[in-house]
Parts: structure tokens; C-alpha cells; sequence
């Protein structure tokens, strides 16, 4: 059998992503976006100000697309509404910093022991 | 086509009410689901999980579901023959295909649903795939060998698991927790939309050497106290080969001695830095000779490694 090979591409390779893309990528509607973002959960890039200015202006790291595909998957599979999944969002971000950081220092905690 | 006991797999008796149903999903789902759930099984569970949630929360669905009849869990059935009529449009073929992918396109909705037979154009669903790869590996780049197991849906909607076997090629420099992407090899397309994507993970194996955090690597030194003391010339083994460190006279224990770019390759240019920890090591049965050399540098010593500590009488 023939196997074909494909090159992988880094994702933050690609540019940043408009809120329509974001949808399309997540499968979250853009109504429903925006109010993530009005709860802080998502931040947009440029805005500095997202509130008070034009969705259509947003763009999105790519990350965004990571995040907001779990979202949709956490959304789908516990029935969240936009408030408590934005508060899930939130904690789940806290956590992957936390993970990071403790990898940071475990990495940097000798593994060698005294063998008794 | 194999038998799957979704009450049982729910944990909930045959004539459970919907509204029982939905609070085992949910228990379970709080445990087992992969965005929320440690457990290394959990994906695995939650599909299940999922899958058995889905035929019987919608009530045609779980209709179907029960008509199949009561079979034991992995035992090859055939429903009953009229079964595809009734629940379906009578041309499902049973054969090649898994249990959820009948009901993917009966409960209606959710994730894996799929329009049956329409002429938009659909997009194809994106996958997500965790690649294991090795710190070297990371280092070099490489090749990985993909074996998926992916249903495909025909225009009217009809549905058979075939395997999908590719590499991919990993470029050098990705770090644990990088996400790849494959366009096109998620599942294909109907009527003209586009392929899915397959989206890699990569996790990057514990390594009995290295730990890796972002593109650095962390390396511990055991060194002799003599060698700590004195300074050193060692061989550190490195990704790209051994090189010689200069351990500085006067090394204590947990101090990091920084290799600069012997780490993980970035993605454009420059590299991570290896970083050796000292870890002074004593032979665990000194000799005699050993021994008395220790004994004659504890007494000619004035040395006191715990001079931080409060002085008291020891009482």
C-alpha cells in the first residue's frame, strides 16, 4: 500500500482570524462569540476597546480557534449557556497556565534521587 | 456490526426515564470528559459515554435503539430486518459500519451528525489527534505514521468506517502542547464543501535525560564533591552530541549550568538552551582509603554549610 506523506503546518503559522472565521472554525455562531467576549472569555487581538466597537473589526489569535473549539465541544456536551461557559473558559485557561508553569518547574527539579 | 449496551454503559436500567438518562450522562460527563477530566482513559470513555447518550436522549433514536433488541455487549447482531425501514431510509449496509455511525444520523443534530442526502455543500469534519513524539524527535523532525479509523458518508448519507493510513511530516522545533494542522485529511466533504482538517497535538514523551520546558532543556550533572570543589572539565551528552563543560571551582548542588543554544531548535531560527543542575553525589560505599581522606578534610576543615541557621545550643 502506498502511504502518503503530508507536511503538518504549524497552526500559528497562519494569519489571525476574523469573528465570522472564528465561527465557521469553532462552530460557535458569532452572536454567541460576541458575548464571550463581553465576559472577557475571548479577547480580541486589536480591539482595545471590544465592547464599544465593531465585531466585524475583531481578529482572533489562532489559539482563539484552539480554545473556542473546546468551548463548542464543552457547550455541546454539558448544555452551558454563554455565562457559564464563559466561567469555564476562564478557569480552563487559569489551569493551562498553571500546568505550564508547574512544568516549568518540574523540568527544572532534579529527578535524581537517593537510592536507599 | 457489534453490539454496544448503551444503558449499561450509562449505568442506568432499561426503562430509565429521559430525565434519568441525562443525570448519569452528566455525572459521567463531569468525570470523564476530556476537557475537563485528567484521566488518560477519559477520552476514550467519554465517546462512549457520548455515543450512548445521544441514541437514547432523543426518543426515535432511542426507539431504534431498542428495537435492536438486548444483545451481549460486543456480540455480532444483525437487526432486525425490517429495522432499516422503519428507522431509516431501508439502505443501510451493516456490515463495515460501528454502531454509532447508524445513530450519528438518527438522533438528529450534535457533533458527527451529519444532513442526509441534501445538496449544500458540507464541510468536512475536523479531527483531533494527539501525536506522542520523543525529545529527539522534536529535535529533528520526523516522519509519523497516522492510523485512523474514520467514517465516510457516501452523497445519500450512508455511512462505513474505512481506515485512513498516512504520515505526516513533523518539522523540527515543535514544543509539547503544539498544535499542527493537516488541511484536508479530516473527513472528506459532500456536495463540494471542503475536507475537515486533522489537527495534531503533539506530546513529547518523558525522556530519561532531558526535561523539556517550551524549547529548553533541563539535564542533571551528578558531580563528585571533589569535582564540585575543585572545578571540572566533564562530557554533557547533548542532542547534537557530547560536549565538554566547564564546571567552575567552588559548585554547589542545584545550581543551573547553562549550555546556551544546545536546546530544542525554534521554528525560524535560534535554539532553546540546556541547562545542567548540579547535583554533588558521594560514593555510596566509600573504601577505606576513601573513607579516611573524608575523615582527614572533616577535621582540618572550618567549613560550616549551615551557617544560614539560627546559632542556639542545640537543645
Amino acid at each position: 500500500m502506498k502511504i502518503e506523506l503530508t507536511d503538518a503546518q504549524w497552526l500559528s503559522e497562519h494569519a489571525e482570524v476574523s469573528i465570522a472565521e472564528l465561527a465557521e472554525l469553532s462552530g460557535l455562531s458569532p452572536e454567541l462569540l460576541r458575548e464571550l467576549v463581553e465576559y472577557g472569555a475571548l479577547v480580541p487581538v486589536n480591539a482595545q476597546d471590544p465592547i464599544n466597537e465593531e465585531s466585524t473589526q475583531w481578529s482572533f489569535t489562532v489559539e482563539c480557534v484552539v480554545a473556542m473549539r473546546a468551548a463548542s465541544r464543552l457547550r455541546e456536551d454539558f448544555a452551558l449557556d454563554a455565562n457559564a461557559l464563559s466561567v469555564a473558559l476562564t478557569l480552563i485557561e487559569r489551569i493551562h497556565g498553571l500546568e505550564a508553569q508547574l512544568q516549568n518547574l518540574r523540568s527544572q527539579f532534579p529527578a535524581l534521587r537517593v537510592k536507599r | 456490526m457489534k453490539y454496544k449496551d448503551y444503558y449499561e454503559i450509562l449505568g442506568v436500567p432499561r426503562d430509565a426515564t429521559t430525565d434519568a438518562i441525562k443525570k448519569a450522562y452528566r455525572k459521567l460527563a463531569h468525570k470523564y470528559h476530556p476537557d475537563v477530566s485528567k484521566d488518560p482513559k477519559g477520552e476514550e470513555k467519554f465517546k462512549d459515554i457520548s455515543e450512548a447518550y445521544k441514541a437514547l436522549k432523543d426518543a426515535q433514536a432511542r426507539a431504534a435503539y431498542d428495537k435492536l433488541g438486548s444483545h451481549r455487549p460486543g456480540e455480532d447482531f444483525q437487526p432486525p430486518p425490517d429495522w432499516g425501514r422503519q428507522f431509516g431510509d431501508g439502505q443501510f449496509s451493516f456490515e463495515d459500519i460501528d454502531l454509532s455511525d447508524l445513530f450519528a444520523g438518527l438522533g438528529g443534530g450534535g457533533r458527527g451528525a451529519h444532513a442526509r442526502g441534501g445538496k449544500l455543500p458540507i464541510p468536512g469534519q475536523d479531527y483531533e489527534v494527539t501525536a506522542p513524539i520523543s525529545i529527539e524527535d522534536a529535535y529533528r523532525g520526523t516522519e509519523l505514521d497516522l492510523n485512523l479509523s474514520v467514517p465516510e458518508y457516501d452523497g445519500q448519507g450512508h455511512v462505513r468506517r474505512v481506515p485512513l493510513a498516512f504520515k505526516a511530516r513533523i518539522p523540527k522545533g515543535v514544543t509539547d502542547g503544539e498544535r499542527l494542522r493537516l488541511p484536508g485529511k479530516g473527513g472528506k466533504g459532500l456536495n463540494g464543501g471542503p475536507n475537515g482538517s486533522l489537527y495534531l497535538t503533539i506530546a513529547l514523551q518523558p525522556h530519561p535525560l532531558y526535561r523539556a520546558t517550551g524549547h529548553d532543556l533541563y539535564l542533571d550533572l551528578p558531580l563528585a564533591p571533589w569535582e564540585a570543589a575543585l572545578g571540572a572539565s566533564v562530557e554533557v551528552p547533548t542532542l547534537g552530541g557530547a560536549v565538554r563543560l566547564k564546571v567552575p571551582p567552588g559548585t554547589s548542588t542545584g545550581q543551573k549550568l547553562r549550555l546556551g543554544k544546545r536546546g530544542l531548535p525554534k521554528r525560524h531560527e535560534g535554539e532553546g538552551d540546556l541547562f545542567a543542575i548540579v547535583q554533588i553525589v558521594v560514593p555510596a560505599s566509600p573504601t577505606e582509603r576513601e573513607q579516611s581522606l573524608f575523615k582527614e578534610l572533616a577535621d582540618a576543615s572550618t567549613f560550616n554549610p549551615r551557617a544560614s541557621f539560627p546559632t542556639g545550643d542545640g537543645k
